[in-house]
This record gives C-alpha cells, structure tokens and sequence, in this order.
C-alpha cells in the first residue's frame, strides 16, 4: 500500500534581510504516514515542528520558502501545486487544528456557519441536508444539544466547547489527514483528557490519518502510533512510540524522557544542559552537541547521518555509527 | 513537631457581582475561595492541584495580601496577617515572595537584571551598594546564573533564565515562604526538569517553604511533599504526594488521575469517567460541588456537603464515601 502522506527530504527556509540571511527551519525532513496512522511531531519550541506542517498544508508565511524536498499526498506531489490547485485539496482533504481556538474561529460568524463552510465550499451541500451534516459533525464531537449550539456564537462557548468546534470544522471536509498544531496546550487537564478521547472516536469512526505536533510526551504516549523527535530543524529519531519509549537510541530522546516527571515516582529528573539552539545560529556539526551527555570529537565538526536501528526506525548519531549496536546498548545502560 | 509556617483557616473570599452602570443591581457572589484550610511547614512543598477557576490563584493572593478575605485567617509564624501592621508587616511581606508563570511578563523590560534582584532589598534592608551588590552576585549564583548577568537586561535571556531571575528575586529577602504560581508551565521541556531541580536545590539548602501551585499532576506530585487537590473553592483532598498517586481517595482526585497523560505507552489507564466542565462559582451546586459530575453521586451529596475527615495518616478527603 502507498503511503497517504511521504516527506522526503524538505527542506524549508527563512529568508530575511533580502535573503542574505537564512534560517534552515525544516532541515532535510523525511517521514511518512499512513492512512488511518498517527505520528507525533515532538521536539521543544523553535525546533520546526510548526514549519514542517505548514510546509504540507502550503500555508507558509511569505519570508519562508520550500526549497528543496517533496511531498507527495495521496499520489500527488504537493510542493508544484499552485495555489489554486492546494485550495482545493486544503479543508477537503487535509485539514488544520491551531493550538488556540478562539483565534481559529471567527468571533462574527454563529458556529453552525463556520461549521457549515467547508461542505458548502468543498462538496457544494445546501439547505437541509447541510444543516443535517453540521448537526452530525457537532454530534460527532460530543457537544450537546446541537441544535442549540450551533446558532450560538464563539464568545458563548468555553475553551473546550471551541477546541471541539474547531474539531468539527477540520471533519467537515471529510479529509484524510488533520494536521493537529499543540491542540490541547490551553486546556485543562480534565477537557483535554476528553477532547483526545473524542479525536481518537473521530479517528477510530473516519480512517483519517493524524499528525499531532507537540512537546508533550504524555500526548505522544497517548495518541500516537509513531513519532518523530525534532532538534534544531532535523529530526533526529523516528520510529514505533513503543520502541522509542522502551529504548530510545538518541540522546536527546533519551534526555526528553528522562525529564518527563512520572506520576507516583520521585526520581530525580535530568536536566538537559543549556537551552535550544537559536537556528539563526547554529551549532556547529551535530547541533545537539553542546547539550549532550555523549559528546565526541567528530560531534563538533561533522553532522552524523542517518542509521537503521530497527525495522522502521531510524537514528542520527554518531554513537550508533562507530560501535556496534550490543556494545552502544550496554553502554548506556 | 515543630509549628506550621504559614496557616490557612476556613478562609474565605467572596467577589460581588453585580450589573448595570447607573442603577447597579447585585446579582450575588462568586465564591473563589470557600472555606480553605491548610498549613505549609518549614522546609516543606505543598502542592496546590486544581484547574483553571478552582480557586487556587484568589488563594495565592490571599496570602500574598493581594486581596483581604472574606472571612477566615491566615497565621504566619503564629500570628494572624490580617492584624499585622507597620514593621510587623513590612516583615510579612520580606518573608512571603512569589514568582509567577510567565517570566517574559513579571520582569520589567527597561531594568538591568541586579536592579531587578536588588529590588527587594532596597525597599526591605539598609545594606550599603557594596553590601547590595555583594548579596545580589550571591542569589544570583544561588540560582546557578554568574553574578556579571548583572548588567545584563531581560531580554538578553531565555525563558528558563528569566525564571531562574524570578526565583533570585524572590529569595534575595532571606524568605522563609515562596509562592509558586505555574512557575514552569510556560517553559519548554527540557528547561522544565533545570528549573525543577534547582528549586529542589535550593530548598534543601536554604530550608525555605513552597506553595507550588499548578495544574499538572505530573509535575506537581513531584515537586511536592504533600498535595492539596481544590475544587470550585475548596479543598476536596490533602495528602502525601506518593499516598495521594498510590490511593487517590476522592472521585475529583480519581478524575483527576484518569485525565493525567501517560508516562509510557504500555501504561494501563483507567478511563476518564467524568464528563462536563468546572461549573460556574456564581452558582455552585449545592450539597457537594463535585455531585453533577462525580460517576459516585449519592442522594444526599445533592443536599449536604461533606466535610473533610481523616482518611489515614495525614490524609484527609471531603466526600461522603468515606
């Protein structure tokens, strides 16, 4: 079966002062996804995690630039489309969830409008059989009474209520993939523990395929079926959540998870040394050799390519090229 | 057993509603804070765990003074804060500091960062420059910063620096009683467990106090020694932060267990079995506040409030299973 989504080797840019500067936000990035599959995009703020996406949905802001790399959605290469031809695939067949809902909908439209503009525009529904969709789409993310709902304003919903809506308008195409941005960061804990339930109903009921970018590892744990970790514009391991969590063969991820708190334990967290790197400036070679445990002389000059460490799983560091994978194991055990 | 430092007795704060410009009309009471007992001990973290309108952050400004309650006391050292006055007072005020979420905000822009520290000290002591400076490099390194920052502005820093300046701030005083308000929710993950572990330092150092306030169970049970679990204004569960993980006794707590994410993707996870949201505080339920939403609600939960008992060794709950 053919991938629904394949990224291999984007690479995109910032350009600013007329181009005499670039900021290599996404840095020769490959993934891909399946239908019905969830990966989680993981890495801190600044590591290009939200570029990335955007790359996809071709929604970049005018200094960035894609500028080499493609990406080929259901069999279509994404990156030559002109505009007008993305318009037609966006909100129909990939949608988009922004991390703040009262900013991704519009305070002067009722709910069932902004709900309803998708299948209006995309599948050219109308009247009664509109209104009937929108009243499943809402029913279908759990919000109560619909009819009521939908003739209510964005201001009259709690931050939830939104987040779900913006559910329902990202469902409302019918799309194969929804590209979910930090969805649940303004959430408390109780709304947000509903609202991934109900995103995991929509996935089990549509076969849409999801990818959830965020920093938290409790998210990924949750949701995902496999993950990328992002440093400084690269990923730097992909492969199964279960394996990465079990064990994780890049620094930095074994670093991300060991500062993650478990619940009833008191170990001592690791402190990741430094902070993230500005991509203005990048660190020379690896760019997580200044904050890592394992650093090695050819750390400092040389950039390490990928290695296979499993089926599916991939790994960007030196310590997995010069030793044999047993003996790297034993040593960081 | 040593006195507790800080004492929270049904306290209470109630915030007036009403409407209309000319002709005001009242339309009642939000109670934020209803009935709040506590007590933090020297050397102590007690984690405050609530979501957003519970009630946690009219309860920081209680004991920051920031707001008079309604009713009820806070005693600090044995004396009611409400009575305190002049150098009395002034004292309080050096002893209890704060350090907020957002460290991009709580941080003026157009101050060098030992002005920013020195602060405190200006308005509290009669130490000399030099004695100022001195004590100014020394929380600064306290913080695990190097005393030239100094000259340096806000801006020049990221985020888990700028909270490590707060934190300097916050115990330039010789403070026994640091308020902790979602000190790292704003911060980016790996920088969350540094500026964790430094408090943990500092506390085991200098023997200060927390009250670590936060919405991320993860975190939260951490961080602290024991938990106060808060609800629409009230304390609904207190207890060791490894008795509450292991035995967590009230159905909000439980709620609040299922809805924690998972540290690993093999994790059993009971299913969330609460549903809705935090109700209004203009309006609470009656009875228990929790009975709309709790999956145990009994006839009388709708009628009477539970009050809280003990349960165990330093765990008390406020529901009427128990």
């Amino acid at each position: 079966m053919a991938a629904l989504l394949r990224v291999s080797d984007l690479q995109t840019h910032y350009f600013s002062f007329g181009g005499t500067r670039v900021v290599k936000a996404v840095d020769r990035v490959s993934f891909t996804l399946d239908e019905g599959e969830t990966i989680g995009l993981v890495g801190e703020s600044g590591c290009g995690k939200t570029t990335t996406c955007l790359s996809v949905v071709g929604l970049l802001p005018p200094a960035a630039r894609i500028v080499a790399g493609s990406i080929e959605f259901a069999g279509e290469e994404l990156t030559t489309k002109r505009p007008r031809e993305l318009r037609r695939i966006r909100g129909r067949q990939i949608a988009m969830i922004l991390q703040d809902p009262m900013a991704s909908l519009n305070p002067l439209f009722s709910i069932y409008w902004q709900v309803a503009e998708p299948a209006y525009h995309h599948q050219g529904m109308r009247g009664r059989s509109l209104r009937q969709r929108v009243r499943d789409l809402l029913r279908a993310v759990r919000i109560a009474s619909p009819e009521v709902r939908m003739r209510e304003y964005p201001h009259q919903m709690s931050g939830g209520m939104r987040q779900r809506v913006v559910g329902a308008i990202a469902m409302a195409g019918g799309p194969k993939l929804i590209i979910a941005d930090e969805p649940t960061t303004n959430l408390d804990v109780t709304i947000q523990a509903q609202y991934l339930e109900v995103l995991k109903d929509i996935q089990q009921e549509s076969g849409v395929a999801l990818i959830f970018v965020t920093h938290n590892l409790g998210i990924v744990a949750k949701m995902c079926d496999k993950m990328a970790v992002m440093y400084a514009g690269k990923i730097v391991e992909h492969g199964a959540v279960r394996d990465l969590f079990r064990s994780p063969k890049h620094p930095y991820t074994q670093a991300l998870l060991g500062s993650m708190p478990k619940l009833g334990s008191k170990e001592p967290l690791y402190a990741i040394p430094g902070h993230p790197p500005n991509l203005a400036q990048p660190p020379s070679g690896c760019a997580f050799h200044p904050r890592c445990a394992h650093t090695m002389p050819q750390c400092v000059t040389r950039d390490p390519d990928y290695h296979q460490v499993g089926p599916n799983w991939t790994a960007k560091c030196w310590l997995l090229d010069k030793q044999p994978l047993e003996e790297y194991a034993s040593a960081i055990a | 057993m040593p006195a507790p430092l800080l004492e929270l007795e049904n306290l209470q704060k109630y915030f007036p509603v009403s409407t209309g410009t000319l002709l005001r009309r009242k339309l009642g009471w939000v109670k934020a804070v209803d009935g709040v007992d506590f007590a933090v001990w020297p050397g102590e973290t007690l984690g405050l765990i609530g979501e957003s309108g519970c009630g946690k952050t009219t309860t920081s400004k209680l004991i920051l003074l920031q707001e008079t309650p309604t009713a009820g006391t806070i005693r600090f050292g044995g004396e009611n804060i409400s009575a305190l006055q002049g150098q009395e007072l002034m004292r309080y005020r050096r002893e209890v500091q704060v350090v907020f979420q957002d460290p991009y905000s709580s941080l003026s822009p157009r101050m060098r960062v030992g002005d920013i520290v020195a602060e405190p000290l200006e308005i509290h002591t009669d130490l000399s420059r030099e004695a100022l400076h001195e004590r100014v490099a020394e929380v600064l390194e306290l913080v695990g910063l190097q005393s030239e920052v100094a000259r340096l502005f806000p801006h020049e820093f990221s985020g888990g620096q700028r909270q490590r300046i707060a934190i300097a701030r916050a115990l330039a005083t010789h403070t026994r009683l640091i308020v902790l308000d979602e000190p790292v929710s704003s911060l980016d993950v790996s920088i969350r467990a540094q500026i964790m572990n430094q408090l943990e330092h500092l506390q085991q150092t200098l023997g200060v106090s927390y009250l670590f306030i936060g919405h991320d169970l993860a975190t939260v049970a951490h961080i602290s020694h024991r938990i106060a679990v808060m609800y629409l204004g009230q304390i609904v569960e207190l207890a060791d932060s490894l008795e509450l993980c292991a035995k967590p006794l009230h159905p909000y707590t439980q709620a609040l267990f299922a809805a924690a994410l998972p540290s690993h993707p093999d994790q059993r996870h009971e299913k969330l079995r609460i549903t809705g949201e935090v109700p209004s505080a203009l309006n609470p339920p009656s009875g228990c506040r929790f009975h709309p939403r709790c999956p145990h609600a009994m006839p009388q939960c709708a009628v009477e409030a539970p009050v809280r008992k003990d349960v165990g060794p330093r765990h008390t709950v406020a529901c009427h299973l128990y």
